[in-house]
């Protein structure tokens, strides 16, 4: 089979993915008697609608960034960490223990610490399989779908037993002291004004003191950090040493090896930064939005990171887009589950959809594309 | 821990077995061909919704597991087009139809019973009955072994005693017949089977329809013997804890039986912390229990117990030409 022109590579062969698995979405939304127009706009007007929409979207694409990248930074080195979702739960872990054990003075302090606590947790949940990967073969993907399974019992465990305020019924932790709340963008100057409520008569709505009142969104300054995180991630990945020797093992390890890279070093690097990347997660859904740490923390963010290291080509910009994309099937289905009949599981049946269409069925995409291209050329 | 207590706990784990045990075989017909199965978790979902939306739509389980094997058999179909025609990666196929499981049988569900993702509650002969095997009240008289036969193995549904059968007959197939014999080569080495003039395509396409297949029994059986109905996400990592077990089980189909058994116990024990409490004397935590097989199974594949070697050509795409 002839190579496609880099620019189809790149451009048409995720959009023409990502189309397909809109279409058989429609297809599936049509069956069970919806209208899939109908949803599209439902989505669309609660996902981009408003920058109150927009606080949301943004807040799941921050951490869908960063389970993105943690996917993307393993891949590089040939490795598929399926356990982002276990090192995501365990990087909360470590941001809950931060908050709660220190009293923090100001927030940017307890932040540091608290992307330490995440990273580290998350990195060590990561280790694992990556030591027993490097040193005895076992095969991580299978390792780390089971740390996910381990991490969630742990988790309950912990919040049942050691974590829970006395009294409480809730499997959760503590709420963290109010020192450690991280800025929302309503908190913002410059971007607030975006999220003031509006009254009846047009005019801004202001509370008892005479200040004005604004809305509550998600998103808050992780999504800064997320972006940095971006940036970071493709100077590692394309402008280092150990970038270079991350993707030179993982196109092909006989090459490496023989190019005087260690296989276990770069294993167990790579494995660690994608967990911590995985762990820092935890500061945009933990420390960010609900302030104390609940069961099944990171809701899946960790899967969907599959989903947008695949979609984004395991590039940080592509991861970028991606993430905002499904940022917006994330609060766009939420929004169908508020205001329409259908139920909220659509967007995981988009997310599993896209997956398939990126990931496996890649090549069925190429060919058709490379078929497209022959023709043209022999006309 | 009594004999009473122990006849329940061994009921309750073999009914836990049951579902394990066929995806596991379901797993070991694919990966034995070289095809990755990640997706038996799906499959399984995909076949307990269809099962019990159909019988509770048409009155007859029959029906009900033909639907629900069919609905696995979609799946199959699909990750085989994509792992065998397109050459895709099977580990992603494998989530990626997982995921697609996961909510599209909720979107179904909702659709046809409008009960929140939840299907009808079956009944009468919507539902499997348990079936009293021959002679249980003349046994029930010998020490230990009539309880035994009695309490725990008799007074199951049919599909119990056909996972358990399915045990041998996978074994012969396997390893007694031409047909076992091309499936282990093309999960080895499918360049050797193309030399002799035999598909690889079509044999790796059977295996996944088997899997298909079984896959399709063991969520019928979640959804119409072991509960009532479909609800949203009823197999709750079981096809996982199948990938464990064959793991476990080291790809041979009877150490299938002993590690499903095994995990079906421990779920079982996670019911009864009270009999885990009387045995140790340790407040052992239930989550530690659910996270065992899991453990386990990091174990076994560490090489601590003896070395855990998958076929050889799985998860790889067979290019004839180069």
């Amino acid at each position: 089979m002839k190579k496609l022109p880099t620019w189809a590579d790149v451009g048409l062969v995720p959009l023409i993915s990502l189309t397909l698995a809109a279409l058989v979405s429609a297809m599936v939304l049509l069956a069970i008697g919806e209208s899939p127009m109908q949803a599209l706009t439902v989505m669309v007007e609660g996902a981009l609608g408003s920058p109150y929409a927009w606080g949301y979207t943004l807040y799941y694409a921050t951490s869908f960034i960063f389970t993105g990248l943690a996917v993307t930074v393993a891949f590089h080195a040939g490795l598929f960490n399926i356990g982002g979702e276990g090192q995501a739960q365990l990087g909360g872990l470590g941001v809950a223990l931060v908050c709660l054990m220190l009293p923090w003075p100001h927030w940017t302090l307890a932040l540091g610490a608290a992307m330490i606590g995440a990273a580290a947790f998350g990195a060590a949940w990561a280790a694992i399989p990556a030591y027993l990967q490097a040193r005895r073969g076992s095969h991580i993907v299978i390792t780390t779908i089971m740390f996910n399974y381990i991490a969630a019992a742990l988790l309950i465990y912990l919040l049942v037993n050691v974590l829970r305020p006395a009294g409480s019924m809730d499997p959760a932790s503590a709420n963290f002291p109010d020192a450690t709340h991280l800025p929302q963008f309503q908190d913002m100057p410059i971007i607030q004004g975006l999220f003031q409520r509006i009254g009846a008569d047009g005019l801004p709505r202001l509370n008892a003191e005479g200040l004005p009142i604004y809305q509550k969104v998600p998103a808050n300054v992780t999504f800064f950090i997320a972006l940095i995180a971006c940036v970071l991630v493709w100077v590692l990945l394309w402008h280092t040493r150990l970038g270079y020797q991350i993707r030179a093992f993982g196109k092909s390890e006989k090459a490496a090896v023989y190019a005087g890279i260690s296989p276990f070093k770069i294993i167990m690097v790579s494995m660690l930064i994608s967990g911590g990347l995985s762990g820092l997660m935890a500061i945009n859904n933990v420390m960010g939005q609900s302030e104390r740490l609940l069961q099944n923390s990171a809701s899946g963010a960790g899967f969907i990171g599959i989903a947008v290291a695949l979609m984004g080509r395991n590039h940080p910009i592509g991861i970028l887009l991606a993430a905002i994309l499904f940022g917006f099937l994330y609060q766009g289905g939420a929004a169908l589950g508020l205001n329409t009949q259908i139920p909220i599981e659509l967007r995981t049946v988009v997310q599993g959809l896209v997956i398939l269409f990126t990931g496996a069925l890649d090549q069925m995409v190429r060919m058709i594309l490379g078929w497209f291209f022959r023709q043209k050329r022999s006309a | 821990m009594d004999f009473a207590t122990f006849l329940q706990v061994s009921d309750t784990a073999l009914r836990f077995a049951t579902p394990l045990l066929l995806a596991c075989l379901a797993g070991l017909f694919s990966e034995r061909a070289g095809i990755f199965d990640i997706g038996l978790e799906g499959k399984m979902l995909m076949a307990a919704m269809s099962a019990a939306a159909v019988a509770a739509i048409t009155g007859s389980v029959w029906i009900g597991l033909i639907a629900g094997i069919a609905g696995s058999l979609l799946f199959a179909l699909v990750h085989g087009v994509a792992s065998i025609t397109f050459r895709g990666n099977q580990l992603i196929s494998g989530v990626a139809l997982n995921f697609v499981a996961s909510g599209i049988t909720v979107l179904i569900a909702q659709d046809l019973f409008g009960q929140g993702g939840r299907t009808a509650p079956l009944s009468g002969d919507a539902r499997f009955a348990p079936i009293d095997l021959p002679f249980v009240d003349s046994l029930s008289a010998i020490p230990v072994f009539g309880p035994i036969y009695a309490e725990v193995l008799s007074g199951h549904t049919i599909l119990v005693y056909v996972a358990l059968l399915l045990v041998p007959i996978s074994w012969w197939v396997l390893f007694r017949t031409r047909f076992g014999l091309r499936l282990r080569a093309v999960g080895e080495n499918p360049a050797s089977v193309d030399t002799a003039g035999v598909s690889v395509v079509r044999l790796r396409f059977t295996a996944v329809l088997i899997a298909g297949v079984l896959c399709g029994l063991a969520g019928a059986y979640m959804s119409t013997g072991l509960q009532a109905g479909f609800g949203r996400e009823m197999t709750a990592g079981r096809g996982y804890i199948a990938l464990a077990a064959l793991i476990f089980a080291k790809w041979r189909p009877w150490y299938c039986l002993w590690a499903t058994l095994l995990f079906g116990f421990l779920q079982a024990l996670a019911l009864r912390p009270d009999v885990v409490e009387s045995l140790t004397h340790l407040a052992i935590p239930v989550p530690f229990l659910d996270a065992l097989p899991y453990i386990l199974t990091v174990i076994v594949l560490a090489g601590f117990v003896g070395k855990a070697i998958p076929p050889r050509a799985g998860g790889e795409p067979y290019v004839k030409e180069r």
